[in-house]
């Protein structure tokens, strides 16, 4: 069982750790999966989460930043003072455990519909707007120089995806190719400073406690770009849960999203955060579409991926909102 | 012809059973996949019973649109040409109108308990 290869693997990188116990699996698909499991030591043990693509899966595939960035990039942000978890070990050939790393285990929330509404996260939900936007302007402000080998995305580019992956599945969307031009007519360009993105910066990615935001999760879709995608993308109406009009996440208003994060230095410009609003809700709706296709055509002939693709209409409704509006909110 | 009860009575019977006789015995990650089960028949009947009308309406309100006829999916690809082309934009009469009431039809079937649809739905037909 994998106790034995991480008992070995803890006990290579942390001082007096003599083994790990209760590990199970939180999720995971076939190429890349995430567990939970306490490191046994003489002061107390340690909760700790593997994240690895196990033997045989080689390099992550399109848009992924790869684990060993993740890990490069999670160090990056938790020494910048983002809260992150703390990456304990990157996995060597050695450990017999795949490719990936090991973290210390961050308790709280992640579910973002328990988040809000559960009473314990009620004196915090109306801080998280800014709060988020002070974080997003941490990842931000990380110095180019420092990160690890990337892909850059634009819009341009970013349009150009998504509407070859839309033309791919071959059903026309109406709503789509309105999206689309919209996209192309008000594509604001090549950003004033090209910086890290965190990619899938919203509701759902977070570990939130009573006091507020403990971590920021799941980098898989780092890259360098815009830094007003990652507030855009935190504003999707599929990433409110039902709060509609709190477009941060269903916590707050953009306002306070700006306020937080030009508080930590850095300038907003609102067109483009409307700008990736758009984009990324069209990009949940493409996203949406593929699930169908990987439930047609096999790899996944679930329900859950079923019923996902009746959710692109979600993301149809809401584009309409944005480009097409009928009256207030 | 087929006999009764119909394809959505059949289903709304199953649907009912799962959810009123097999849900409370089950828990956790089964529970889960049950309900997501149960939405999906839920949906399938809303299809049954809606679809057909709204497709009528659709279907006429693109004939008009486009001065084209031909099968549903054909001048729904038509339409998305157009739009991709710049042919017919939010200024065209009656665009913005057929995309809100093919979108919220959509809505009425897929998810009617999604929050934009319940707000829209509220607002009646007045597309202006």
């Amino acid at each position: 069982m994998i106790e034995a290869e991480l008992s070995r693997c803890v006990a290579s990188f942390m001082p007096g750790a003599t083994g790990a116990r209760g590990a199970a699996k939180l999720s995971g698909g076939a190429s890349q999966e995430t567990w939970r499991f306490d490191i046994v030591h003489p002061d107390g043990d340690v909760g700790a989460i593997l994240r690895r693509s196990p033997k045989g899966y080689g390099a992550a595939p399109g848009r992924a930043a790869g684990l060993d960035n993740e890990a490069a990039l999670m160090r990056l942000a938790h020494r910048a003072g983002v809260p992150s978890p703390e990456v304990l070990h990157v996995l060597r050939p050695s450990d017999d455990l795949g490719t990936g790393f090991i973290m210390r285990r961050v308790e709280g929330e992640t579910i973002a519909r328990k988040i809000l509404r559960d009473a314990e996260f009620a004196e915090a939900r109306p801080r998280l707007a800014r709060q988020l936007g002070g974080i997003a302007a941490g990842i931000h402000n990380i110095p180019r120089e420092a990160l690890p080998s990337l892909r850059e995305m634009n819009a341009t580019r970013e349009i150009a995806e998504l509407a070859r992956e839309y033309h791919s599945f071959d059903w026309p969307r109406p709503v789509f190719d309105l999206a689309l031009r919209w996209l192309s007519q008000n594509d604001p360009g090549p950003p004033a400073e090209v910086t890290l993105v965190h990619g899938d910066f919203r509701n759902g990615n977070l570990i939130i406690g009573p006091d507020g935001v403990r971590a920021v999760l799941d980098w898989e879709l780092a890259h360098l770009g815009d830094p007003m995608e990652d507030l855009g993308w935190v504003c999707v109406n599929s990433w409110r849960f039902g709060e509609i009009d709190k477009p941060v996440g269903g916590f707050g208003a953009r306002e306070e999203l700006f306020a937080g994060y030009k508080s930590a230095g850095r300038k907003v410009d609102v067109d483009r955060v409307k700008f990736w609003e758009v984009m990324g809700t069209l990009r949940w709706g493409v996203m949406c579409c593929g699930m169908m296709q990987r439930f047609r055509l096999g790899p996944d002939h679930s329900m859950e991926r079923a019923m996902i693709g009746r959710r692109a209409s979600e993301t149809e409704i809401d584009l309409l909102r944005l480009l097409a509006p009928r009256g207030e909110g | 012809m087929q006999d009764e009860p119909r394809p959505d009575e059949l289903v709304k019977a199953v649907a009912d059973f799962l959810r009123n006789d097999i849900a409370p015995l089950i828990s956790g990650h089964q529970a889960f996949k049950l309900r997501v089960g149960i939405n999906a028949l839920d949906l399938v009947v809303r299809q049954l019973t809606q679809a057909a009308a709204a497709d009528a309406a659709e279907h006429a309100r693109l004939e008009q649109l486009l001065g084209h006829d031909g099968a549903l999916f054909d001048i729904n690809r038509v339409l998305a040409e157009r739009i991709a082309s710049g042919a017919v934009d939010l200024s065209t009469p009656g665009l913005k109108e057929h995309l809100w009431q093919t979108t919220l039809d959509k809505l009425a079937v897929d998810q009617p308990n999604y929050a934009s649809y319940k707000r829209e739905a509220g607002r009646g037909t007045d597309a202006s």
